[in-house]
């Protein structure tokens, strides 16, 4: 957090630090802070569904919380690909519960305790890119895989005017291959600036209270103060809809590949 | 910027990891955990779903039985009121029958009790005109002595009556 001279850095927070040298065929695959909290959002998300295994007749809070959100993404899938987006549940539901809990495990006040600072695997552009791949991915496969070479009639939307055939397509195309962009850039830009943003922030508290002169606190660090807790909420508002925004992107390109528009 | 200052060197590391989490939270979590929790919402949805309808089923039953005990019940009084009304004309004609029968045997007696008195008024008569007819040949006998004939007196007997 705090770089030398008491100056703070927003961006340090992004830094990945291995925690133990790996390597694997000439890779550098260490087990660094990035790496810590992805296997911290797992045990996370096993813990939370694990308490909702229980299979009551009447559910408890715990397993109503968990049937909740199991039945948001099914819902999410049913509505937007129809009875066949049944199928895609586990991979829709593991990406929203991923992205998730990666976004509230960013978001936890871990740094109270003194060289302890939280990591958001979902912040790093690697990582995203790589879930925005699966899913990309799991749309072209499943494009192909249904429709074979049919699938490409999805560049030529139904009602397409002749002579705008030259057009369309090639928009279609575009906006097609610009998916997995837009959905890695995304979520790594929301959490990105998020966190950049409470860093600042957090910064103008310290660097007010520390200040010589006595009315700074006073006109900086309080006013500041209570804006970052509205920008905390915001965040953890932020958070659940950017984990929303990319599962319920993912089902409407999976309801392209099944249906073919 | 870490993301893009140190992309080179840890996208491998972050690769391997995300790669193996993932794996992870797909299979064990989104095909081993899901279904069970997505089970357990089915089965209770369906529980309720067959609840409902065995409700709805015993609630058309109990419409049914009302009904038809409903329709029973008008059934009933029907054929009571019929079985009434009936029993009641049966006893009118009975009734009306045995005045008429009474009737006819009352007017029957009467008018035998009438013959029977005319029988008697003619009878009475009779014997009155032969009492008269000795009464008178008695008194002619011993107030004339003369001697008639019981046919003389009950002539003269019977020619002063039918004057008188």
């Amino acid at each position: 957090m705090a770089g030398e001279s008491g100056k703070i850095d927003p961006m340090y927070q992004f830094k990945i630090e291995p925690l133990a040298q790996l390597n694997l065929a000439g890779y550098d695959v260490s087990f660094t802070n990035s790496s810590l909290f992805m296997i911290l959002v797992l045990g996370a998300l096993w813990l939370f569904m694990w308490g909702g295994m229980k299979r009551d007749l009447v559910p408890g809070r715990w397993q109503m919380a968990v049937e909740g959100v199991t039945g948001f993404v099914n819902n999410m899938l049913t509505s937007s690909v129809g009875p066949e987006g049944k199928k895609y549940v586990p991979l829709v539901f593991s990406l929203f519960m991923f992205i998730l809990m990666a976004n509230f495990m960013g978001m936890m006040p871990f740094g109270i305790v003194p060289g302890v600072h939280p990591f958001t695997v979902t912040s790093h552009l690697t990582i995203t890119a790589v879930l925005a791949v699966i899913s990309f991915g799991t749309v072209l496969i499943v494009g192909f895989w249904k429709h074979g070479l049919h699938f490409f009639s999805l560049f030529v939307p139904h009602g397409t005017p002749w002579w705008l055939l030259w057009l369309i397509p090639l928009i279609e195309l575009f906006s097609f291959l610009i998916r997995p962009f837009s959905l890695a850039l995304r979520l790594f830009v929301a959490m990105t600036a998020g966190h950049v943003l409470m860093k600042v922030l957090a910064g103008f508290v310290i660097n007010g209270l520390n200040a010589e002169a006595a009315w700074v606190p006073l006109v900086v660090s309080i006013p500041s103060f209570i804006l970052m807790i509205g920008i905390t909420l915001l965040e953890l508002l932020v958070c659940a809809i950017q984990a929303y925004v990319f599962a319920l992107l993912t089902s409407l390109y999976i309801n392209d590949a099944v249906n073919l528009h | 910027m870490p993301q893009i200052a140190q992309i080179l060197e840890t996208y491998a590391s972050q690769f391997f990891w995300l790669m193996i989490v993932f794996g992870l939270v797909y299979f064990t979590i989104g095909h081993g955990m899901l279904p069970k929790v997505e089970a357990t919402v089915d089965a209770r949805n369906r529980k309720i779903a067959d609840d409902l309808a065995a409700a709805e089923l015993a609630r058309a039953e109990a419409d049914d039985l009302g009904d038809s005990g409903e329709a029973d019940l008008t059934a009933a009084r029907t054929a009571a009121q019929a079985k009434s009304a009936s029993a009641k004309a049966k006893a009118a004609k009975d009734a009306d029958a045995r005045l008429a029968k009474a009737d006819a045997e009352i007017s029957a007696k009467i008018a035998a009790a009438d013959a029977e008195l005319a029988k008697a008024t003619a009878k009475a008569l009779s014997d009155i005109e032969t009492v008269a007819a000795e009464a008178a040949a008695d008194i002619v006998a011993k107030v004339s002595g003369a001697k008639i004939t019981s046919a003389q007196a009950a002539k003269a007997v019977k020619a002063v009556m039918s004057h008188g």
